[in-house]
């Protein structure tokens, strides 16, 4: 078909020529392929798990189904335990109506029969639902320069940039099927050459600038390419804390959804770029200058979902990607803070953080606040926001988000953070 | 006259067709989705921000494009859709083909057998040259002929 050279090992040729079984004969074909023709010429191990994007039981995906039965028929298996993206619903604490939950069911109705195949080829255990699979709570966490094989683009972005692990942005199956092979074709952002930036982006704008917001007009300009950013040292300083990961994961979710942004270099912070600099950018890069008023351009850039646009808004969701812990915590102390400032003591329309099973468990293991949290009429979630607004009917609701992920893929709108919480405090 | 292009066969074949074409990135889960839960015979693209394919029957037609874009999950959502006999008849790629393509074609291909046949790197003039409803003919050495 493609004429590259492609280098296997005799184990993995015998694999191909079907010594090991047909279908494990399929996965090594499909994977060799997939590398094939973005010019990969070898496979490389894998150092740590891989992550799923295909967290979800929709009936349509008869040939996903049909392929999990046959793996599991054939005793297949990653090779080591995997997350995967959040569930798409939860009934429990994101009510539906009768309609909805009709519409769900249609989409998402075989949901429990798929759970008990992920657990049968390697599923980590049932919190492993998250697109923040790299959070200390939930334990996916590569090392640097760990090679991976990821496909949520949000989750990928983060453990390149941030972690200075490799991993390219796979399409769903091809990264489960490395996780069973162990094993990922070498091309892109796992080759030094792959990582090197084209982009240099000058941050001059006058405070530290929304995340999700500069994270959207770095996608929408680079693309799929890698940047290298200027000027964000100004206010992030330069170590990696807790709050510094939290702002270059919203970021790189942004620019991810946005673009097709799968690595960013920030000057002075993230690992590559402290290490090697400016050297990373490549002869003849490209730049693009962010200031106040290329900010305001891009905000000013979405288009309207809403059929009514000063409709009052039915629901918020907040945390997409999901929240970390401390992510949790401001925004608890945020939201009850304007809530006594304005004298209420609920908020105005029914509003959703969205974070892992684990990290919901670690908020709620402190009662106290937790039901700081209940009592303000906020519910915690683990469901992805995005899969919930897949529904047609949910589409058709005026929803708020802080998130431009969000925003790009569904009828959300994106408000900035003190907007937000505005709108929640007073509908 | 017949305008010839050259591009990499990376699922080949011969086969004729009829071309529909995309100038803009094409998102297979927003064109597949709502045609593939409904169950229907034709595969009327549902993608409202691609105004070149919005409404068009794409079933059994040559599609052709710059590069596909939009979910991860759009592989399989290609590979159900072929499954389902509501697929391209073949796949013709401007640019460099993208992952979320690469994989449902070649899923199909592999695991379906049912070959979609896929040529990539045709180039922009390609994509300036071709027109809706016309004719195209593909050799499975990467040749693409437009017809008519």
């Amino acid at each position: 078909m493609i004429s590259v050279e492609f280098a296997l090992t005799p184990e993995e040729k015998a694999i191909l020529e079907g010594k090991q079984g047909a279908t494990l004969q399929k996965v090594m074909e499909s994977v060799v392929l997939y590398g094939q023709v973005f010019g990969a010429k070898r496979l490389v191990p894998l150092d740590s798990p891989v992550h799923l994007v295909t967290s979800f039981g929709m009936p349509l995906l008869k040939p996903v189904f049909a392929m999990m039965d046959e793996l599991i028929a054939a005793g297949l298996k990653t090779e080591k335990p995997f997350t995967v993206d959040p569930r798409p619903i939860d009934y429990t604490n994101v009510p539906c109506n009768p309609l909805e939950k009709l519409i769900f069911t249609i989409m998402y109705g075989k949901q429990k029969e798929y759970e008990k195949l992920l657990s049968k080829v390697g599923l980590k255990d049932e919190n492993a639902f998250t697109c923040t699979c790299y959070l200390p709570e939930v334990g996916n966490i590569p090392a640097r320069g760990d090679r991976l094989a990821w496909a949520e683009s949000s989750a990928v972005v983060f453990a390149n940039s941030v972690i200075g692990a490799r991993s390219n942005r796979n399409s769903g199956i091809i990264e489960f099927f490395c996780g069973i092979l162990g094993k990922a074709p070498e091309f892109g952002l796992l080759t030094d050459e792959g990582r090197r930036a084209k982009w240099l982006v000058e941050v001059k704008t006058s405070r530290l600038p929304n995340a999700q917001l500069l994270g959207s007009a770095i996608g929408m300009k680079v693309v799929e390419d890698v940047p290298y950013i200027t000027g964000l040292d100004r206010f992030l300083g330069t170590e990696l804390t807790a709050t510094v990961k939290d702002y270059l994961k919203d970021m790189g979710a942004a620019s991810a959804s946005n673009g097709a942004v799968g690595l960013y270099h920030v000057e002075n912070l993230t690992p590559e770029a402290v290490e090697q600099g400016r050297s990373l950018l490549v002869k003849d890069y490209r730049t693009y200058t962010i200031d106040d008023q290329e900010l305001e351009r891009v905000f000013a850039s979405y288009p309207e979902m809403w059929k009514q646009p000063a409709a009052r808004p039915k629901l918020c969701f907040i945390g997409c990607p999901h929240l970390s812990l401390p992510q949790l915590e401001s925004w608890l102390e945020r939201i009850t803070g304007a809530l006594a400032k304005a004298g209420r003591a609920k908020v105005a329309i029914p509003t959703f953080l969205c974070a892992a099973p684990d990290v919901c468990q670690a908020f709620a293991k402190d009662r106290t606040r937790y039901e700081r949290l209940l009592a303000s009429g906020v519910r915690l979630t683990s469901m992805c926001a995005l899969m919930y607004m897949n529904n047609p009917l949910c589409a058709k609701k005026p929803v708020i988000t802080n998130s431009n992920k969000l925003r790009t893929y569904t009828t959300a709108k994106f408000l900035l953070d003190d907007d937000v919480l505005a709108r929640i405090v007073n509908g | 006259m017949s305008k010839v292009f050259k591009g990499r066969a990376i699922l080949p074949g011969n086969t004729t067709g009829e071309a529909v074409v995309s100038r803009q990135g094409m998102n297979i889960l927003a064109s597949y989705q709502k045609s593939a839960l409904k169950k229907t015979k034709q595969m009327i693209c549902g993608d409202q921000n691609n105004p070149d394919l919005y409404k068009k029957d794409l079933r059994d037609k040559i599609i052709c494009l710059p590069q596909t874009i939009g979910s991860t999950t759009g592989g399989m959502i290609l590979e159900t859709a072929i499954q389902m006999g509501i697929g391209p008849r073949a796949m013709l790629f401007a640019d460099h083909i993208d992952s979320l393509a690469a994989a449902g074609l070649i899923l199909s291909d592999v695991w379906l057998k049912n070959r979609v046949i896929t040529i990539d790197q045709l180039g922009a003039d390609f994509l300036r040259q071709v027109q809706d409803g016309q004719t195209i003919e593909i050799k499975e050495d990467g040749t693409v002929i437009i017809l008519s």
